[in-house]
C-alpha cells in the first residue's frame, strides 16, 4: 500500500454508525453517555432507540459503574465519551467494576491525544493507553481510521469482556477499507518490505505509509504494521517482522512512556532483540494549537519516522 | 407496619446471632478484615437473605433473582456468612475467608464467590452499579428487584451522589438503598471526620423516597422495605441507625473495630457474649 491521496474522515461518525446498526441486529446493546452525546455521536443511537441510552451527565464514574451493572444484568453496555474523562477520570472505577469483574462494558472514548487541539492539553490525554493496557482482562483497541473504528464496534461487541477503543477528534485519513478483515488481536501488514518495519497505531499508520513512501525513494523497503489492537498484542507478527526485517519503529500519538514502543520492546527483548526507534509524545504535556500543527510541534510525523528507521538501520549496521 | 410474627422475628434474631458468630470466627482466624462493620448491617443483611430476596443457592445465576449490592465491601464477612447460611456454599469454607486459595476474597469479587453479585472495595461504586442493574430489569420488564448497603463513610464520596442523582432521574422504584448509619468510618466518627447531617434531607433533596429506621430492629427493617415496595416513582433510602460492632458489648461504638479482628482472649468473650444472646432468644 502506497501512501494517499486519502479521503478525511470522521472515526465518530463511523463510530456512530455503526453503533445504531449493530443495535438494530442486537437489543441488548445499550449505550450510556456523560454530557458528550452529541459531540461522540451516541445522540443519534439514542434516537433509534431512546430507551437505551442513557444520559447520566457529567459523572463519568457513575457513567462507568452504571454500564457495570447494566451488564451484570446481561446488557453489551457501551460507555462513551472523551478519551481524558473515559480512562483517566475513571480510572479505578474500570478497574474496579469493569476489568476485576470481567464485565461486557465497552468503551469507547473520542477526543484521544493531541489533535482534540485548541481545548489543550487539559484535553489531550496521551496516557490512556499506557493506563488501559496496565489493567489486567482489558482489550485496547486503537482503530487506524472511520472504517475500522466500525470494525471495532462489531469486534468488541461480539468478544466477552471489558474493552477500552480509542480514537480522535479529528477527521483522520482513511487509509483501511470497509473490505478489509479484521480481528482483535491481529496485527496487520499493510505493506511489506525487508529493510525495517514502521509500526503504527490510529492516525500514526497512515504517517508510517508515507514514511515508507519516503525511504522507498532511497531505496529502503520498509514494511508497514497497523498494530489497531494493542492489547492483547500480536506477538507473532512483531516477532516476525523483528526477525526478517532485523529493526522497527514505533509510532504512536500517546506518551512513549508504556505506549506502543513500550508494548512491542517489552515483546521484542524477550523474543528477538533488535534496534527500536519511538516516536511519540516525550513525556510531556500538549497545548493549544490545530492538530495538524500540534502534530507537527510535538514530533508526530512522517519525517520524524524516516528519521527514527534511519538511525536504527545505522545501529544495526545497514544502511538501507 | 407490616403484620410479622413473633416466631419469624425470633428465627431472625437467631439468624443473627449466627451471622455475628461466624463474623467473629472469620475475622479472629484471619487476623484482618473488618468486623465493626460487618456487625452493624449484620441486621439488614439477615432480614434480606432470610426474609426477602427471591434468591435459589441451587441456581446463583438465575436471571429473575433478585439482587443484593454491597458497596461497602470491606463488610463482606456478612455476606459470605449470609450467603453460607443460606446454602450458597459450605459453612466450613467461611474460615478460609482472606487466605491463599480462597473463594472469599478480602474484598468481594464477582464471579468467584457463588452468590456475590458485585465486586467492591473501592467506596462509592456501588449504588451506580444497582442503578445499572436497575435500569435493566426495568428494560427487560422484569420484577425482580435491587437492594443495596453502603456505608455511612461512603457519603463522602461524590460518586455516591452521582448515582442517587441517576436513580431519581430514572425514577428508579425497584431499588433500595440502605446507609448503615453506624457513624464510625476508619480514623473516627463521620462527623469528625466530614459531617454528613443532615444526611434524610440530603436524600430528601436528591428526591428518593426517604425512610430513618433502627437498623437493628427487624420489624422496622422489614415494614421499610414493605414501604419501599410500595413507593412508586422513585427509589428508597433506608437511614438505618446502626451501631458499629452490635452485639459484642467491648466492640460496639469503636473505632478499633472498623478494622481488626479480635485477639484470642477477645474470641472467647465475644462468642460467650454471643451464645447467650442465642440462648436467651
Amino acid at each position: 500500500m502506497t501512501s494517499g491521496p486519502w479521503k478525511m474522515e470522521s472515526q465518530r461518525t463511523y463510530f456512530g454508525k455503526a453503533l445504531i446498526e449493530l443495535g438494530r441486529r442486537n437489543p441488548d446493546v445499550v449505550v450510556v453517555g456523560a454530557d458528550t452525546t452529541e459531540s461522540i455521536k451516541t445522540i443519534d443511537f439514542g434516537k433509534a432507540f431512546p430507551d437505551r441510552l442513557f444520559q447520566l451527565g457529567i459523572a463519568e464514574p457513575n457513567m462507568i459503574s452504571v454500564a457495570a451493572g447494566l451488564a451484570a444484568a446481561g446488557k453489551i453496555a457501551f460507555a462513551a465519551t472523551y478519551s481524558v474523562f473515559g480512562s483517566g477520570h475513571t480510572y479505578n472505577v474500570i478497574r474496579q467494576n469493569v476489568a476485576y469483574t470481567n464485565l461486557n462494558v465497552k468503551i469507547f472514548c473520542s477526543h484521544a491525544g493531541l489533535t482534540v487541539g485548541p481545548d489543550g492539553a487539559t484535553h489531550q490525554i496521551n496516557e490512556d493507553i499506557a493506563l488501559m493496557r496496565g489493567i489486567p482482562r482489558m482489550t485496547v483497541l486503537v482503530p487506524a481510521d472511520g472504517p475500522e473504528t466500525a470494525k471495532c464496534v462489531d469486534a468488541a461487541a461480539a468478544m466477552k469482556g471489558p474493552v477500552y477503543c480509542r480514537f480522535s477528534r479529528t477527521n483522520v485519513p482513511t487509509v483501511t477499507s470497509t473490505e478489509d478483515d479484521f480481528a482483535i488481536g491481529r496485527a496487520r501488514v499493510v505493506r511489506d518490505g525487508s529493510d525495517v518495519t514502521l509500526i503504527g497505531c490510529g492516525l500514526m499508520v497512515a504517517r508510517c505509509l508515507e514514511a515508507a513512501d519516503r525511504l522507498d525513494r532511497d531505496g529502503v523497503e520498509a514494511r508497514v504494521i497497523n498494530l489497531s489492537t494493542v492489547k492483547p498484542l500480536d506477538v507473532a507478527t512483531i516477532d516476525r517482522a523483528a526477525r526478517e526485517t532485523g529493526g522497527i519503529v514505533t509510532a504512536e500519538e500517546h506518551t512513549i512512556v508504556h505506549g506502543i514502543g513500550s508494548a512491542i520492546a517489552t515483546a521484542i527483548a524477550a523474543n528477538h532483540p533488535v534496534p527500536m526507534g519511538f516516536v511519540g509524545v516525550q513525556d510531556v504535556f500538549g497545548e493549544s494549537g490545530e492538530a495538524e500543527e500540534l502534530l507537527r510541534k510535538y514530533g508526530l510525523t512522517a519525517e520524524k519516522i524516516v528519521d527514527a528507521a534511519r538511525d536504527v538501520m545505522k545501529r544495526r549496521g545497514r544502511t538501507r | 407496619m407490616v403484620d410479622v410474627s413473633e416466631e419469624l422475628i425470633r428465627g431472625l434474631k437467631k439468624k443473627a446471632v449466627t451471622l455475628r458468630k461466624h463474623i467473629i470466627r472469620m475475622t479472629h482466624n484471619a487476623q484482618s478484615g473488618h468486623p465493626g462493620g460487618s456487625m452493624s448491617a449484620c441486621d439488614i443483611v439477615t432480614a434480606l437473605y432470610f426474609q426477602v430476596l427471591r434468591v435459589d443457592p441451587k441456581k446463583p445465576q438465575w436471571p429473575d433473582r433478585d439482587r443484593f449490592v454491597l458497596s461497602k465491601g470491606h463488610a463482606c464477612p456478612v455476606w459470605y456468612a449470609a450467603l453460607a447460611e443460606r446454602g450458597f456454599f459450605p459453612v466450613d469454607e467461611l474460615m478460609t475467608f482472606r487466605k491463599i486459595n480462597s473463594r472469599l476474597q478480602g474484598h468481594p469479587e464477582l464471579g468467584t464467590t457463588p452468590g456475590v453479585e458485585n465486586a467492591a472495595g473501592a467506596e462509592g461504586q456501588g449504588l451506580s452499579f444497582s442503578v445499572g442493574l436497575s435500569l435493566a430489569a426495568r428494560m427487560d420488564h422484569k420484577a425482580w428487584r435491587v437492594y443495596c448497603i453502603l456505608g455511612d463513610g461512603e457519603q463522602d464520596v461524590g460518586q455516591t451522589w452521582e448515582a442517587a442523582m441517576a436513580a431519581s432521574k430514572y425514577g428508579l422504584d425497584n431499588l433500595t438503598a440502605f446507609i448503615d448509619r453506624n457513624g464510625i468510618q476508619q480514623e473516627g466518627r463521620t462527623e469528625d471526620i466530614m459531617p454528613l447531617e443532615p444526611l434524610a434531607e440530603k436524600w430528601e433533596a436528591f428526591n428518593w423516597h426517604v425512610l430513618t429506621i433502627d437498623g437493628h430492629d427487624f420489624r422496622q427493617i422489614l415494614a421499610a422495605i414493605d414501604e419501599a415496595h410500595r413507593t412508586k416513582g422513585r427509589p428508597t433510602a433506608v437511614i438505618a441507625r446502626t451501631v458499629k460492632g452490635k452485639g459484642v458489648s467491648f466492640m460496639e461504638n469503636k473505632i478499633k473495630y472498623h478494622g481488626a479482628a479480635t485477639s484470642d482472649d477477645e474470641l472467647k468473650l465475644a462468642l460467650a457474649e454471643l451464645d447467650a444472646q442465642e440462648a436467651a432468644v
